[in-house]
């Protein structure tokens, strides 16, 4: 069985989610679920690149991953500076503290 | 083919890398060259565009921020370090096993017949589709930008010596 561009590409766009997803599942660490965050944009990043490549429409691709790419900025902006604040009131960076918000 | 291959070999070792990695700096480090390896990548799929915007935001500007992040939190102390490192290989040893069960299920899945059909926008170019055909979620993405110069403002500011 010959593999194109297409099976290559969707078989990595699988992995990264799944270690995506996993990385979120098995931590408790709030920093490390962010990079968990990460790594399922930049798998849902490729799929759409991948979809205007087969398709031919590269250019609508190109301009929604550029969309993509400046949202995930501020995403990771915000939640580094909420990650920051919990930690700074509970001196710890496990996401058990997150139960204890209050109001 | 082989460039690829090379590839994709390269961007799932280091994925692995990121989310096994003991330390978090490691992991951030991880994550940058995660996305150079997907610049490459979309490079090679005909979008330098968003290829130029990967590489300068997500294996810069968000490397920093997690630095700064991880430089600002406390490290682990020794023995969150060893229970750390006693619980890896079991918390890691059923990833493999789902990487594969979800290619299994999806070995059979076809493509439609008419995939290759939707060819509707392939002779406009990127800044036509920014400027022209978008213009209501460009007014959203602005929003979002600027509510997250608000979130930073509002999140890092200092109160007042006399505020409890």
């Amino acid at each position: 069985m010959i593999f194109s561009t297409l099976h290559i590409f969707g078989i990595a766009v699988i992995i990264l989610a799944v270690c995506g997803l996993y990385c979120i599942l098995v931590t408790r660490n709030m920093i490390r679920v962010l990079v968990g965050v990460e790594l399922l944009i930049k798998a849902v990043t490729l799929l759409i690149i991948l979809a205007g490549y087969v398709t031919g429409n590269i250019s609508l691709a190109q301009s929604i991953a550029i969309t993509i790419i400046i949202i995930e900025v501020v995403v990771v902006v915000i939640v580094a500076g909420v990650i920051l604040g919990i930690f700074k009131a509970n001196d710890s960076l496990d996401v058990i503290n997150i139960r204890n918000l209050k109001g | 083919m082989t460039l690829n291959i090379i590839l994709f070999v390269a961007l799932i070792l280091a994925a692995l890398w990121t989310v096994i990695s003991k330390t978090l700096l490691k992991a951030a480090f991880g994550l940058a060259v995660t996305s150079v390896l997907l610049t490459i990548i979309m490079f090679g799929l005909s979008s330098p565009l968003a290829a130029m915007f990967e590489l300068s935001v997500c294996a810069g500007l968000i490397t920093a921020v997690f630095i700064s992040a991880i430089s600002l939190a406390k490290p682990l102390t020794s023995e969150q370090k060893i229970a750390l490192a006693k619980s890896k290989f079991k918390k890691y040893f059923f990833l493999p096993i789902i990487i594969v069960v979800i290619i299994f299920l999806l070995r059979n899945f076809k493509l439609p017949a008419d995939f290759h059909s939707a060819n509707v926008l392939s002779q406009t170019t990127v800044n036509n589709i920014f400027w022209t055909e978008r213009k209501m979620d460009l007014l959203g993405q602005l929003v979002i930008l600027l509510a997250g110069v608000f979130g930073i403002v509002v999140l890092f500011k200092k109160g007042r010596k006399n505020d409890i």
